[in-house]
């Protein structure tokens, strides 16, 4: 395995509102290592953006608060730095793209200006030199006619356009670490496959190390050499890509897994799709037990609705937290469907 | 297929561009739909995929006359409705309706649930209020939502629950066909399967006809019998799902379903290699 570039140790990140405090990332640890990208999958609201978010420090406080954990990069911990320190951090070393690239690029700035604007910042080119360097990143994001291109405003682009005019600017500054939120979501499926390639092909040229948030497990199978699976604030399984798709172990993740229509699936017209009961829970006042035991269709009356299971690592590199993983479970009977 | 409910023949819809600001002139069109044909038989369900802008939710629309279409002939049940107005449209729309992509946006956020699912009722002049109140418990109870709760707000509730309202309105004047246009594009994937779910119960139970629109096409091969693929406004291939997906005829729909992200990080691997190297081999050129 290759360096850690980042480590993230027991985040807690809270929101301090009117109706209680939200426990929306409650305990999150995971390392990110040189070149490689780590692939965050959950779904609304299990607390994956704000764990990218309480990275970079980009939450607004109030409400929301980092209560707990570090995060560690090259060394340092980002949760206590000085804002002033932060700032040189952000957009140099680590980058952030985000899911609608209509909402992140200025609607009034040409893209010219957007992309020095950020070169600049972190360098001491002369505007000229800047302007130049922003053509070559266009040409190698494969934006086509990047010089004329330099005077044109976002709207004049597809969103696939302008997905690229964004990660042009996130590498500007050959960052160490790209947080990429939801990248491709917005996007129609064969623009996101060039998206996906585009991202792909930039970690390799610039040696970046990359976090992808998603909510599609194809996503994930696509770029991800490591993947988390989040639900309800914390980390419920991890493993390496291959090993979690060809083992998954967490009752949520094989839930997901089994939930999601397959396009190769002949016959799947006349069946009905598997289903997951009920929804996740509150995070005002999360359960002390396993978060999913309401759902899972394997808990019931045992040690997961007693206690809260920990993370813990069924083979090298694949951690659960759940009583009931699938490798533990031959025998066990499941609980008559509710 | 079985005898159709619905016929659309040579649909066409253009939107004109309007210049100026105090004399608008038509400088221009777009065609947003491009002589589309197609029938839907009697409990089926016709899936309509294409990306976006391709024409998808406009045919929908112009199929219910909620646009009216350019030219071209819709038939439902025997009836040319796009010549029909007024009173004579109103009582067959009764037996068509519509569910809407977005369960945030669609729900009119000052009624509560039972006001929004008995409104069809009212406005059609269904029952007594006693009747109609009873109606929709059961209408609710029928989709699976605490029927406890028709003085509750939208607000309430969460995307799943609220499309279940939005499903349960639809289905307050017992229609025969329902356009489901991006059903369940809004939501979680644990949730998306239970809405699909309820859909296709529904349709066993009621014999209802849908036209399914949606830009997923693993969803839209889990609910349809056939399929057509929409391309900039044209139907570019139209045949049973599951001849389309196995073997497609249409490059463009190969291009599609070649694009569709699936959880299998070996076969993604593969396609990502063939992608790079169909690239290099167009840079060659």
């Amino acid at each position: 395995m290759s360096e850690t570039l980042l480590s993230v140790r027991d985040l807690r990140t809270q929101f301090f509102t009117r109706e209680g405090v939200v426990h929306a990332v409650d305990g999150v640890s995971f390392d990110v290592h040189k070149g490689r990208t780590l692939g965050i999958v959950g779904e609304s609201g299990c607390g994956k953006t704000v764990t990218a978010l309480s990275i970079i420090r980009l939450l607004p406080t109030p409400p929301a608060r980092i209560v707990g954990g570090q995060v560690l990069f090259q060394g340092r911990d980002l949760t206590t730095l000085p804002e002033r320190e932060l700032e040189d951090i952000r957009g140099s070393e680590i980058a952030m793209i985000f899911q609608d690239p209509m909402t992140s690029l200025n609607p009034t700035l040409t893209i010219g200006m957007q992309i020095t604007e950020t070169i600049r910042r972190h360098s001491k080119l002369s505007k000229r030199a800047a302007r130049v360097r922003a053509i070559e990143l266009l040409e190698e994001v494969g934006l086509p006619r990047a010089a004329s291109r330099l005077d044109d405003y976002p709207h004049r682009l597809s969103g696939g356009m302008r997905q690229r005019v964004m990660i042009a600017i996130a590498i500007s500054c050959d960052p160490a670490l790209l947080i990429a939120d939801e990248p491709t979501t917005a996007l129609d499926v064969t623009v996101q496959a060039q998206v996906l390639d585009l991202l792909a092909e930039m970690r390799d040229a610039h040696d970046m190390a990359m976090i992808v948030i998603t909510h599609d497990m194809g996503v994930v199978a696509d770029i991800a050499d490591e993947v988390i699976v989040m639900y309800a604030g914390q980390v419920v399984e991890q493993a390496p890509v291959l090993e979690l798709f060809d083992r998954p172990e967490h009752p949520y993740t094989e839930a997901l897994l089994g939930a999601l229509p397959q396009i190769e699936d002949p016959g799947v017209r006349h069946r009905r799709l598997t289903a997951i009961p009920g929804r996740p829970p509150d995070l005002l006042d999360p359960p002390e037990t396993c978060r999913f035991a309401a759902r899972c269709k394997y808990a019931g009356g045992d040690a997961c609705t007693q206690h809260m299971p920990e993370l813990r690592e069924l083979r090298p590199g694949h951690l659960v937290r759940s009583e009931h993983p699938a490798s533990e479970r031959a025998g066990t009977r499941e609980k008559v469907a509710t | 297929m079985t005898e159709p409910l619905v016929q659309v023949r040579n649909l066409h819809k253009s939107f004109p561009i309007k210049k100026g600001i105090f004399v608008e002139r038509t400088v221009d069109q777009v065609d947003a739909v491009i002589d589309v044909s197609f029938d839907i038989g009697k409990g089926e369900t016709l899936g309509l995929v294409g990306e976006s802008g391709s024409g998808k939710s406009t045919t929908g629309y112009c199929i219910l006359q909620i646009l009216r279409p350019t030219s071209g002939s819709v038939v439902f049940d025997g009836h040319e409705l796009t010549e029909l107005k007024g009173e004579d449209l109103r009582r067959l729309r009764r037996r068509m309706q519509l569910v809407f992509q977005d369960p945030f946006a669609s729900l009119d956020p000052r009624m509560t649930v039972g006001d929004i699912v008995g409104e069809p009722l009212v406005v059609h002049k269904v029952g007594s209020r006693q009747e109609r109140r009873a109606r929709v418990r059961e209408l609710l109870d029928v989709v699976g939502f605490d029927p406890g709760y028709t003085n509750r707000y939208p607000h309430e509730f969460s995307g799943g629950q609220r499309q279940r309202i939005g499903i349960a309105r639809a289905l307050a004047l017992s229609p025969d066909f329902i356009v489901c246009d991006e059903p369940v594009s809004a939501l979680d994937v644990s949730i998306q399967a239970q809405i699909l779910n309820l859909l296709k119960d529904l349709q066993q139970e009621f014999g209802l006809t849908y036209l399914f629109i949606a830009h997923d096409l693993a969803v839209v091969r889990a609910m349809s019998d056939r399929i057509a693929v929409m391309n900039a406004g044209r139907i570019v291939e139209l045949g049973e799902a599951e001849e389309v997906y196995a073997s497609p005829r249409e490059e463009y729909t190969q291009a599609l379903l070649q694009a569709v992200p699936i959880p299998d990080p070996r076969k993604m691997r593969e396609r990502k290699r063939e992608r790079r190297r169909l690239r290099s081999a167009l840079a060659e050129q």
